[in-house]
């Protein structure tokens, strides 16, 4: 188990070392800080001070370092838009992000878990066809427009929610949270929905073709001419083992979804992280975009290994050949 | 006799596997006849479309926020209404699908290109040059690909001038999601290669001494393209809607050649104040034309698969 561990982390090394050397190429290559810092007026001895204060003179490596020691301090740098430290505005928004994600990652599971449970078993009901048809529409529908559609339905037409914000929230420490008011939950509603009815579908089918599979095997067959309960049979025999890929998915997929909510946050003007890296992108923002990469990746590192972790956990037959198949 | 031969061929392609299983499901013709309709309308968006939304001495700002011909208000002139500068909604959504299709079919190209290439290059030298590569998918991988897509336009715009940039916007745009999206390709070429390399007729080709280029491209390429034509079907819907995503998020297309995604963006500023024509249509459009291409991928690859038969 340890040996596991420790190969999956030093798997990771590259991984990270990458996404941060291409994060400080970025630094080092595009744009041109120094004018940018300074802006419209200034000497050549005031250029040159503040290249050497920002250490642009020294060779691209020892910045390098230098900069990987930064990072390893949580020192992202500043933004040039907004004149404050990086680390400082994605601290800030990272709750608002991580509130939003987790619930539609909730949603998803959730509901996407018992759809593909009942498609599964009764697959020729009119609802199984029905819950199959709207999840095609819900994969072909880019995730803004659901959005839209949304807003137009419940806040322009119904005026039941609010279309845009988190609401009132309630800081403990340094964490905002919403979920502590009635404004901040209304105003997750939408958003959440948004966010996870791509993940929901991409569940709902994944648990449908395993539960096809898995009720086909034979030891199903035995539980059935064993005379146990169609309950027992579903959830304890059939569901269990269907639960393997759906945790590998729904982990991978909690990735997309940060990704992705970059675009829920545009179109309900939810102040999370991904706002403020479309903001960073429009506006050619490197420090933000280099800091939302490497926090990116880090996360993506660490879900993969906690997806690792739990296969582990799950399913005793990976136990054995494990160390044998981490290496492939 | 040589006139005989397109019409033979014509009932070649009908005699296939392929046309009877595509004959077979009336899901699947629908939505080709949906996708060549829209298509097609699109490509010839300037002799189709009824007004051409981007000739200004057409456009009259008191014919702006025209309702949908069938609602009260609405203009026979308009058969979808117009936006709040007056433009036929119908003529900016034609116009504007010819720019997705455009961006569309040019990042798969180009996604499919540098695939093919990593992929081909990968699988036939093996080795260190293939660990390298695949560590690379591996790692590109990680992340997903609007994020990518996103980073790669981030990054262009902040080293190329203002002016400079909007004018090849395009072209980021069709790198971008090209770039973000060539990982497949590579994956699919490369165990193909690997199995092709082995064969009697690349050693031959070995043999008789032609280089390792000439092997790869006119021996090799040939005999693993076919599963990359699904694939590329399959990314074309994926394609579309990532430059829509991009172009939503205002970092796509420019303005002044609005793609189906700037056309929802502009609309949904529009949307509380009940004008909601002018983000809806374009959206049902981007969705049709997405939902299509689609559904045809998916058949394409359970008619090619041989597993399936």
């Amino acid at each position: 188990m340890l040996a596991f561990i420790v190969s999956r982390l030093l798997q990771a090394i590259p991984v990270m070392l990458t996404v941060s050397l291409i994060s400080f190429a970025m630094f080092a290559y595009v744009g041109d800080p120094v004018t940018i810092m300074l802006g419209q007026d200034y000497t050549e001895a005031q250029r040159e001070a503040l290249v050497r204060e920002l250490g642009l003179d020294q060779p691209f490596f020892v910045q390098f370092v230098e900069f990987l020691q930064n990072v390893l301090r949580g020192d992202f740098g500043i933004s040039y838009r907004l004149g404050r430290p990086v680390a400082e505005l994605i601290l800030e928004r990272l709750p608002a992000t991580i509130e939003l994600a987790l619930t539609a990652a909730l949603l998803a599971l959730l509901i996407g878990v018992p759809m593909g449970v009942y498609t599964g078993l009764y697959r020729n009901s009119w609802l199984s066809r029905v819950f199959l048809t709207v999840s095609l529409i819900g994969v072909s529908l880019p995730t803004f427009l659901i959005g839209i559609l949304l807003i137009l339905v419940f806040a322009v037409i119904l005026g039941w929610l609010p279309s845009f914000g988190r609401g009132e929230t309630v800081a403990i420490g340094w964490w905002t949270t919403g979920l502590l008011t009635a404004s901040g939950l209304k105003a997750l509603i939408l958003p959440a929905v948004t966010l996870g009815l791509y993940q929901m579908t991409l569940i709902m089918r994944l648990v449908r073709s395993e539960m096809l599979e898995v009720l086909r095997t034979d030891y199903i067959k035995f539980a059935r001419a064993r005379g146990l309960p169609d309950r027992i049979v579903h959830f304890g025999h059939a569901l269990k083992n269907t639960l393997v890929p759906v945790i590998t998915i729904t982990g991978l997929q909690l990735g997309a979804i940060i990704a992705f909510a970059i675009v829920t946050e545009t179109v309900f003007q939810w102040p999370g992280m991904g706002l403020l890296f479309i903001q960073a992108v429009a506006n050619a923002d490197i420090p933000i975009m280099a800091a939302y990469l490497m926090l990116i990746a880090l996360l993506f590192v660490t879900i993969n290994l906690i997806v690792d972790l739990l296969y582990y956990a799950v399913d005793p037959r990976l136990r054995s050949g494990l160390i044998a198949s981490s290496d492939r | 006799m040589s006139a005989f031969a397109p019409a033979r061929r014509l009932t070649r392609i009908f005699d296939t596997d392929l046309w009877w299983s595509f004959t077979r499901s009336p899901t699947v013709v629908a939505s080709a006849l949906i996708a060549v309709a829209m298509i097609s309308s699109a490509a010839f968006a300037p002799w189709v479309a009824p007004h051409n939304p981007f000739d200004l001495a057409t456009l009259n700002l008191l014919d702006a926020f025209t309702p949908p011909i069938w609602l009260e208000g609405g203009d026979a002139r308009f058969l979808l209404g117009t936006d709040d500068q007056g433009r036929d909604v119908l003529s900016t959504i034609l116009y504007g699908a010819r720019i997705s299709l455009f961006v569309g079919f040019c990042s798969v190209l180009f996604a499919m290109t540098l695939g093919v290439s990593i992929g081909l290059v990968a699988g036939y030298a093996g080795g260190t040059v293939d660990a390298v590569l695949m560590r690379i998918a591996d790692i590109k991988l990680t992340f997903p690909a609007i994020l990518i897509a996103l980073l790669v336009d981030g990054i262009v715009r902040a080293v190329l001038p203002r002016e400079l940039h909007d004018r090849i916007a395009i072209w980021v745009l069709i790198f971008a999601i090209g770039f973000s999206n060539w990982v497949p390709f590579a994956r699919t070429v490369r165990g193909s290669t690997m199995v092709e390399k082995n064969k009697e007729y690349v050693m031959a080709a070995r043999v008789i001494g032609l280089s390792p280029a000439r092997i790869m491209w006119s021996h090799v390429l040939p005999n693993v393209l076919g599963p990359v034509l699904v694939i590329a079907t399959l990314q074309l819907g994926f394609a579309i809607l990532a430059e829509a995503t991009l172009s939503f998020l205002g970092v796509g297309v420019p303005p002044t050649q609005p793609s189906l995604g700037t056309l929802i963006r502009i609309g949904n500023d529009f949307l509380f104040s009940g004008e909601w024509w002018i983000t809806v249509f374009p959206g049902t459009a981007l969705a049709t034309m997405v939902l299509s291409v689609n559904l045809l991928g998916d058949w394409l690859r359970d008619a090619l698969n041989p597993k399936l038969r």
